[in-house]
């Protein structure tokens, strides 16, 4: 692993067993995130984000498997200075070792990780009791002071309060508070801000930037929300069925995308001049895991596909340094492909408005 | 549209929550808003506003504090007859914002949709039933084989459309849909948004769109509100609030829309607002007329501040 990589997920692979059958979810994951670094994980909704995330805190359910692949986790903190295979670790030193004080995740679904019976102030000073010994006036100080942080008004009459007193965006920054309490090296955050309206979420997102200015953590976010991903990414991963199909700055996925599905994900998303009668869709639907992908499992629903799409599977092609894309369009060997008029003009159109931001 | 009846009136709805002997949470302040059959009603607001609060008083989840709801022509704000109460759970249909803690589960994804099919004995035969689900499921992107899945074995995304499926399937005239989209990738979004349009033009469904996401806000909605602490700041047309926002509260929320454009968001900065050192009292303001449907609520002296 380089010397400031904190994360490097390779070929993961992993399975569901239902009642119809075996789901191949993550069909071979790989991705690098440096320290200090934003990654932002996009993609169709089912297409493997959080399972992915799951798997590297562990917590796949019961009924789930890895069949391949490796998580490889450095940490800067003092009791344990080499990569690790966070899938070989088993329950007990994930919680004791990892989960919450070097990693902490924020799950998209508030209610779900909230305990429904436990006060919101003793699950926020949970984690510093559990792992630093901090003593109780202490913690107890430190979670008003998150919650003031992440933006709840009367923080000290807040911490009686149980999750169902809280709106959904409440419970969401309590959730956020829980994560940032132990100060953890990694920190995921899926859908952090899907429930919260457009001020809170700027601040949100300023107060995690922030912290993760000061103290150089790495953050993985998840999210449907391109203006988010605009706001705070580096680098971009796009997923579709269980794979990253593009990776590449932040700049380079917006700008200048290769892989068609990433062009119907731009294509589709409305912005404030949209005034269609009908917002652009990607034809289809996604495949159905349970039967074994032949080829580009985008192809049924790919305009641009080319005959050998439906029988092998694309590679991982360079466009820069930064910036790849499975596709076969980027083979030497294909017909010359430019992503959508349409597509093009809003391109051209942003550029411009940076342009004009810029004088 | 201003000469028909109205399918839902709302007048001075207030909704108090008592959490301890010293400490009530005033969640909604003496709301008022109507929504015409066919039309799409925006609400948008900071969080912890009072707008899941709003829907869940329609829906008669909370007894309301105080204030009138009419709905279909039915009182529905006080205590309800049986057959007034029927025609609401029927009629009225809520996408909840928290997909998770509103599905069974212990039930399947077939038996969670057609609940309130089930409930109101609406299908002739198990067959009839079945075909609904699945026809409901393929409208929402999803497939037969979900059915017989449970709600954990879903995606965040997939979970949602469960929501949106059960709500759909029985053909209301007003569906309250909190938050409804926000969990879904963009283009199923498009799609789900798309569905919503279908249906209204096809039954003049009527939606109340809770959401935070104003580029879809401003898309869907015809009318739009803006909800702050539990007052309603500004209402109008979308075309009035985007063209001519007056309130600070508005100014700050559609400056904060996040710009997917990595150069430009990357050095934006939004304007801010505070309410409690703004020296606003919204007790003490009332609505103003400002042009057609656009109102804002404030004194005299707070308007002539903000033009
Ligand atoms: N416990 C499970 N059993 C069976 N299938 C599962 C289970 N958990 C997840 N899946 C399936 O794995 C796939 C990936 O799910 P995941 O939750 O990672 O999606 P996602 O990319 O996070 O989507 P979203 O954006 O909707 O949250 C989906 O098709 C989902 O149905
Ligand atoms: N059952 C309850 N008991 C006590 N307080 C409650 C209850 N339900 C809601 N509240 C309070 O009412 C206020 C409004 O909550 P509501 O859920 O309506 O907000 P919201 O506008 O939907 O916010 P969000 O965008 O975050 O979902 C909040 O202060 C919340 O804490
Ligand atoms: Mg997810
Ligand atoms: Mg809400």
């Amino acid at each position: 692993m380089e010397k400031n990589t904190i994360l490097s997920i390779q070929d993961l692979s992993i399975s569901f067993t239902t009642g119809a059958g075996e789901v191949s979810a993550i069909r071979g994951v790989n991705f690098d995130l440096h320290r200090g670094e934003t990654i932002a994980i996009v993609g169709e909704s089912g297409s493997g984000k959080s399972v992915t995330m799951k798997a590297i805190m562990g917590i796949l359910s019961s009924n789930g498997k890895v069949n391949s692949g490796k998580i490889l986790f450095s940490s800067a903190k003092e009791d344990m200075e080499e990569d690790i295979d966070l899938l070989k670790l088993d329950k007990k030193e994930m919680r004791r070792k990892i989960n919450g004080k070097r990693i902490a995740m924020i799950f998209q679904d508030p209610m779900t990780s909230l305990n429904p019976v436990m006060t919101i102030g003793a699950q926020i000073m949970e984690g510093m009791k559990w792992h630093y010994k901090t003593p109780k006036k202490e913690a107890y100080k430190r979670a008003v002071e998150l919650l003031q942080l992440v933006g709840i008004t009367d923080a000290e009459k807040r911490m009686k309060n149980y999750p169902h007193q809280l709106s959904g965006g409440m419970r969401q920054r309590v959730v956020i508070a829980i994560a940032l309490a132990c100060n953890p090296e990694l920190l995921i955050c899926d859908e952090p801000t899907t429930a919260l309206d457009v001020t809170i979420q700027a601040k949100i997102l300023e107060l995690i930037k922030d912290i993760q200015k000061k103290l150089d953590i790495s953050v993985i976010y998840i999210t449907h929300d391109l203006g988010v991903v605009a706001k705070v990414a580096d680098y971009v991963a796009v997923m579709y069925a269980g794979k990253i199909v593009e990776k590449g700055l932040v700049n380079e996925i917006f700008y200048e995308p290769k892989h068609p599905y990433t062009w119907g994900l731009l294509s589709a998303m409305p912005d404030l001049d949209t005034n269609d009668d009908k917002l652009y869709t990607i034809p289809g639907t996604p495949p159905n895991l349970v039967n074994k992908v032949a080829g580009d499992a985008f192809a049924p629903r790919n305009i641009f596909a080319l005959n050998i799409d439906n029988r092998l599977e694309p590679p991982m092609f360079q466009v820069s340094e930064t910036h790849f894309a499975s596709t076969w369009l980027l083979h030497e060997n294909a017909p010359k492909t430019e992503m959508p008029v349409e597509l093009k003009a809003r391109v051209e159109r942003m550029l411009g408005e940076a342009k004009k931001d810029g004088e | 549209m201003e000469n028909k009846q109205p399918l839902l009136s709302v007048e001075g709805l207030h909704q108090h929550f008592k959490v301890s002997r010293s400490y009530t949470v005033k969640a909604v302040n003496g709301v008022d808003f109507v929504i015409y059959p066919g039309e799409t009603y925006g609400l948008v607001g900071e969080s912890g506003s009072g707008k899941s609060t709003i829907g869940r008083s329609l829906i008669r989840l909370y007894n309301p504090t105080a204030g009138k709801i009419v709905f279909d022509g039915e009182n529905i704000s006080g205590k309800m007859s049986k057959s007034t109460e029927k025609h609401l759970r029927t009629n009225m249909q809520m996408i909840f914002q928290d997909p998770m803690a509103c599905l069974n589960p212990r039930k399947k994804v077939l038996e969670i949709i057609a609940q309130g099919l089930d409930i109101h004995h609406i299908c002739k035969n198990k067959k009839e039933r079945e075909d609904m689900v699945y026809q409901i499921l393929e409208k929402v992107g999803l497939s037969k084989e979900h059915a017989n899945r449970y709600p954990h074995q879903f995606s965040g995304g997939q979970r949602q459309r469960i929501g949106i499926a059960r709500a759909l399937i029985m053909n209301p005239k007003l569906i309250i849909a909190d938050e409804a989209i926000s969990a879904l990738d963009v283009s199923i979004q498009a799609q789900v948004v798309n569905l919503m349009k279908d249906i209204q033009k096809e039954t003049n469904t009527a939606i109340l769109f809770i959401a935070h996401d104003l580029s879809m806000v401003k898309y869907i909605s015809d009318r739009i509100g803006v909800l702050h602490l539990g007052y309603l700041v500004e209402t109008g047309t979308t075309e009035e609030i985007f063209r001519n926002p007056i309130h600070p509260y508005t100014k700050s929320l559609l400056s904060a829309i996040p710009h997917p454009n990595p150069i430009v968001e990357k050095s934006r900065v939004s304007v801010t607002y505070n309410y409690v050192t703004s020296g606003i009292d919204y007790a003490k303001g009332s609505q103003n007329h400002i042009e057609g449907t656009h109102y804002v609520l404030g004194t005299k002296e707070e308007l002539e501040m903000w033009a």
